[in-house]
């Protein structure tokens, strides 16, 4: 008689228990409102991501295609992944002074791992992150990009 | 020298059936292998193959600075990425003996309770996931995406955010920081019930995870498990209580210890540490200093020669950083205690003797995180 008393209980419990966690997913079913899925793919044109998002490195350049990067060499030895490499070139300026401009920046974004440290330890504020996170390519040869646009040069600070 | 080769395999009888769960079974969690040797239906030993990920990264500690570490250290333990960048940060400020600043301790604290809030959600989710309820991975990561978004506006990046440098942050956090904190206590405290209402109560799960994985206090002691796990076995390990780091000696808050050992004890302390997690947030999110966002360092940090010790409570038990310098710019050798691998060792004596469907309620109570073990 006992064990027949216990098993009922157990199945009441049981099926109230189930009946609770029902009522949970029946309550967002019956009201869109709730629902936080983003159409990612759809949502292309609209879908901004924060300021401070580390998609990849970028080196900003301005209107009249200048940058502030003077080739130090700091960013490329702070990277704990090798994935900087700057050429860089001696020139002689109109005073007859050699000077240090870069060649090519270069940064392989298939080993970087975003620790920002690269950024944070630019003396001139040469780089950036930027916010493109869609890198998805089929040669890997496209993941290696040169940071400063041709043609640019290095913008000379105002005395 | 003998000849003869330990082997640290344990040898079955003839009849016995062996299986290799893993290295790509989904319920391990990652590439872990687990040998189980089967009678029947039951679990007659088991033994756990790591390496599968191993990187070597306390090999490569010793080729980079100190700085270049704290992006190594994301990727032992993805899930508490931030306390692990703080341990490495707080045995560098030691052992130079600079004060960072309040304001970055109570931000640290902060982050600390954030990503465990992150990291229990999605134990949770998988652990419903593991026992078959795929309802709770869809409402854990809902509650896990505010987490991860107040992270992303601050740090730019949502789980390995090397947001941490000796001495202080990388940079101030968002000026919204604060605002978004308060908002999402108030979100979490309205859904946390819910996930007691869809899995804590529900006979199935219940019935599946009471009374398995019975993991005695003398085990636990013995393998040295800690976090959550050890606690469930009523083993007080609580390292923000024992040896208080960060601004946890100003805060109150309970030690959750469970006594019943099993697997349904350490689901029981995860989810009474979110609560804690929360009041513990509740009391910091007002009270942030103003001030620096890092001590004055030098470029170069180079540590004086001597060893050095440090050890955190992350999501998943005692993490402890050691360090051996020789006076240089990159350590002479680097040591991690990491909670994982001695949580998983315990997995023979406590999985032995039960059902191999239990043994996926076990792994899963234990909460692995394999790079963690590997390194």
């Amino acid at each position: 008689m006992n064990s027949i008393a216990e098993y009922f209980t157990d199945l009441y419990k049981g099926i109230s228990s189930l009946w609770a966690g029902m009522r949970i997913t029946g309550k967002y079913f019956f009201s869109p409102r709730a629902i936080v899925t983003q159409q990612y793919p759809e949502n292309r044109k609209t879908l901004k991501m924060e300021d401070r998002f580390k998609g990849e490195i970028i080196m900003p350049h301005d209107a009249d295609n200048l940058h502030a990067c003077t080739g130090c060499g700091i960013c490329e030895m702070n990277c704990p992944n090798g994935s900087i490499e700057i050429l860089s070139d001696r020139v002689a300026n109109a005073e007859g002074k050699m000077e240090r401009i870069i060649d090519k920046h270069i940064y392989h974004l298939s080993m970087c791992t975003f620790c920002g440290l690269c950024v944070k330890t630019c003396p001139s504020d040469a780089l950036a992150f930027g916010q493109e996170f869609e890198h998805a390519v089929f040669d890997r040869n496209k993941l290696t990009k040169v940071l400063n646009q041709p043609g640019s040069k290095l913008r000379k600070e105002a005395k | 020298m003998s000849e003869e080769i330990i082997q640290d395999v344990i040898i079955g009888e003839s009849e016995d059936y062996i299986i290799n769960l893993g290295p790509q079974h989904p319920s391990t969690h990652g590439v872990l292998r687990l040998e189980v040797c089967l009678k029947g239906e039951t679990v007659k030993y088991l033994n756990p193959h790591v390496g599968y990920i191993h990187r070597g990264i306390e090999k490569m500690c010793e080729a980079i600075t100190y700085q270049q570490i704290i992006h190594l250290t994301d990727r032992m333990d993805y899930l508490s990425a931030h306390m692990n960048n703080e341990a490495v940060c707080m045995v560098v400020e030691d052992a130079l003996q600079v004060e960072v600043p309040e304001r970055v301790k109570y931000i640290r604290t902060i982050l600390d309770e954030l990503n465990r809030l992150a990291s229990h959600q999605l134990w949770w989710c998988a652990f419903g996931m593991d026992l078959g309820a795929l309802t709770t991975f869809f409402y854990g990561l809902r509650d896990r995406e505010h987490i991860l978004d107040i992270f992303e506006e601050s740090f730019g990046s949502r789980l390995l955010h090397s947001f941490n440098t000796p001495g202080g942050l990388m940079h101030d956090v968002h000026p919204n920081f604060q605002k978004r904190i308060k908002d999402f206590i108030k979100y979490f405290r309205e859904k946390l019930p819910e996930y007691d209402q869809l899995l804590t109560g529900n006979i199935i799960f219940q019935n599946r995870a009471k009374g398995i994985g019975y993991m005695s206090k003398e085990t636990a002691i013995g393998y040295g498990v800690t976090g959550p796990s050890g606690r469930g076995s009523n083993f007080s390990c609580d390292i923000r209580k024992i040896a208080p780091y960060g601004v946890y000696d100003k805060v109150q808050f309970n030690e959750i210890l469970e006594t019943g050992c099993d697997t349904f004890a350490r689901y029981k302390v995860r989810m009474a540490e979110m609560w804690e997690s929360l009041s513990i947030l509740e009391q910091l999110v007002d009270n942030i200093p103003e001030g620096d966002f890092t001590a004055k360092m030098k470029p170069v940090v180079k540590l004086p020669a001597g060893e050095y010790f440090r050890r955190v409570e992350t999501a998943r038990g005692e993490l402890a950083v050691y360090v051996v310098s020789d006076g240089n710019k990159n350590p002479y050798r680097m040591r991690f205690r990491t909670p994982n691998f001695s949580n998983l060792f315990v997995m023979n004596e406590i999985a032995s003797g039960y059902k191999i469907a239990d043994l996926i309620a076990i792994s899963g109570s234990l909460d692995l995180v394999i790079p963690d073990i590997d390194r």
